[in-house]
């Protein structure tokens, strides 16, 4: 059989940047910053303030009833952003693609409100009841579940969980089966809600969060800022797209990831660099081809230098030619949700030939020094591009996307 | 029987179902109102709540209609037990 070509043919998009993919990239090709004071939670008990909350979201005009009552954040905006990408599609299902197509989700907290709530009424409140919603509210494949119901999928659905990688390592697994003939149609990605009081104090506890603003690659840069969302790419086969006449943003062409071993929180830049060169290879693409990385740039002390150290190695000489942005700068770090985020940020960075910048930069740190892009979009058709995301565990995953051209 | 008590519990359904009051009386089966299991179980626990009663999973799982539902929690309220109670 030959190889297929997997491609890219609606996105959906839901974050601080915007409520759906256009706000979205609006917000990013003029340089954003969704970072603000959080107002979800009682900021009074935290050291920290600032978060990339979804603004104006009312769960009513996408859930109504019952609906909502079963969905936990994070799962509405998975399906908010699946059922976007999905119209974005076009898409019109028939039997026997519903069970020829695939859903892969990721997230990393999964329903932590939920479970919030449950702990809150059992060990504060001593009720001894616990919402009976609280399992399938809770479970990390409730969004995936929710959108097999929705639209009658009943191919393979599943959803991993590897922290802060866990939706490329969800796109990667979608595109692998796509690519094996297992599937014809994919929808994956990813979502997350991490503003809850017991998530935000084991964040602040492990102390990278940042007390300002997030400003990855910058000398001043003080940590991480969390953010929400979620984002869902509708992945299908070149034939399968050329068939129904789908417009087609990107191509993806290759998955890469490893595992540091090394330490539980630290980062190595070898299993960084490994994961890409995986990419790479798995997508027949050279390094000197690639001009654009959405990198993982958490905005820690710790993952920009190993993160650069990483990009050098495996490029080389090219390093110095590359545009690398970290976008969490403007859309915070979804954690389970970033890599499908950064995704979308991605391709639609190679459809528009426009490379989001890396917001909040302001002083060159001779320990990342690469082109990040700083603050302002930069005009550039670029055809081949890289998206990382490296998790806590040492979990790196990288996706190998490119731009269409037929 | 409309007493207080059935208005109360379908008061109950209503509101966890996002029901209108109207359309539900003692004699309506949860097939009609589109009550599935999922739902049943968190109509069991509002009421547990409302009457601050423990509903056994074995009663809970027989209810299929109104009238059930009402006849189960009078019989928790007043101590017996609601798997004898009559529907």
């Amino acid at each position: 059989m030959p190889e297929r070509r997997i491609v890219i043919t609606g996105l959906g998009a839901i974050c601080a940047l915007g409520r759906n993919k256009d706000e979205f990239w609006d917000s990013l090709a003029r340089g954003v910053c969704g970072i603000r004071p959080l107002e979800t939670v009682d900021r009074t008990q935290f050291r920290v303030q600032n978060g990339a909350e979804v603004l104006g979201y009312d769960p009513a005009e996408h859930f109504p009833g019952k609906e909502r009552e079963q969905l936990d954040r994070f799962a509405q905006f998975a399906v908010t952003a699946g059922r976007e990408a999905v119209a974005d599609s076009g898409i019109e299902w028939r039997d026997e693609q519903r069970e020829r197509a695939a859903i892969v989700t990721g997230s990393c907290v999964g329903g932590q409100a939920t479970e919030n709530e449950g702990y809150e009424n059992l060990y504060v409140l001593k009720n001894p009841r616990v919402n009976p919603l609280t399992i399938p509210r809770s479970m990390e494949n409730a969004g995936a579940s929710r959108l097999s119901l929705e639209f009658g999928i009943t191919g393979p659905v599943y959803t991993v969980s590897t922290a802060c990688s866990s939706s490329n390592h969800a796109i990667g697994q979608a595109f692998w089966l796509l690519r094996q003939g297992v599937c014809d149609m994919a929808l994956a990605g990813g979502s997350e809600a991490p503003f809850g009081t017991g998530v935000l104090k084991a964040w602040e506890a492990m102390r990278v969060l940042a007390p300002d603003t997030c400003r990855p690659f910058s000398k001043d840069r003080r940590g991480l800022v969390l953010g929400e969302g979620g984002a869902m790419l509708v992945m299908e086969t070149l034939e399968a797209a050329r068939a129904r006449g789908a417009r087609i943003y990107a191509e993806i062409l290759g998955f890469g990831m490893s595992s540091d071993a090394h330490h539980l929180t630290q980062p190595a830049a070898e299993g960084a660099a490994r994961a890409m060169r995986s990419a790479l290879s798995d997508g027949g693409v050279d390094s000197s081809q690639v001009g654009y990385i959405n990198a993982h740039g958490t905005g820690t002390l710790a993952n920009d230098p190993t993160e650069v150290a990483a990009i050098r190695s495996v490029f080389n000489s090219h390093a110095g030619d590359l545009a690398v942005s970290s976008t969490k700068s403007m859309h915070g770090h979804a954690l389970g949700a970033a890599g499908a985020i950064e995704a979308v940020a991605t391709i639609l960075a190679l459809d528009r030939g426009l490379l989001p910048p890396t917001a909040n930069f302001t002083e060159r740190d001779p320990q990342c020094d690469i082109d990040v892009i700083p603050n302002t979009a930069r005009e550039q058709k670029v055809d081949y591009a890289l998206s990382n995301s490296f998790a806590f565990g040492g979990l790196n995953a990288v996706l190998a996307l490119g731009r269409f051209r037929g | 029987m409309n007493d207080e008590l059935t208005q109360r519990v379908i008061k109950i359904i209503a509101a966890t179902q996002h029901i209108e009051l109207e359309k539900i009386t003692p004699e309506s089966t949860f097939q009609e109102l589109g009550i599935d299991s999922l739902d049943g179980i968190n109509i069991l626990f509002a009421l547990e709540n409302e009457f601050s009663i423990d509903i056994p999973d074995d009663a809970g799982q027989q209810i299929r209609t109104v009238r059930e539902m009402v006849n189960g929690v009078r019989t928790l309220i007043s101590g017996g037990d609601p798997a004898q109670a009559q529907a």
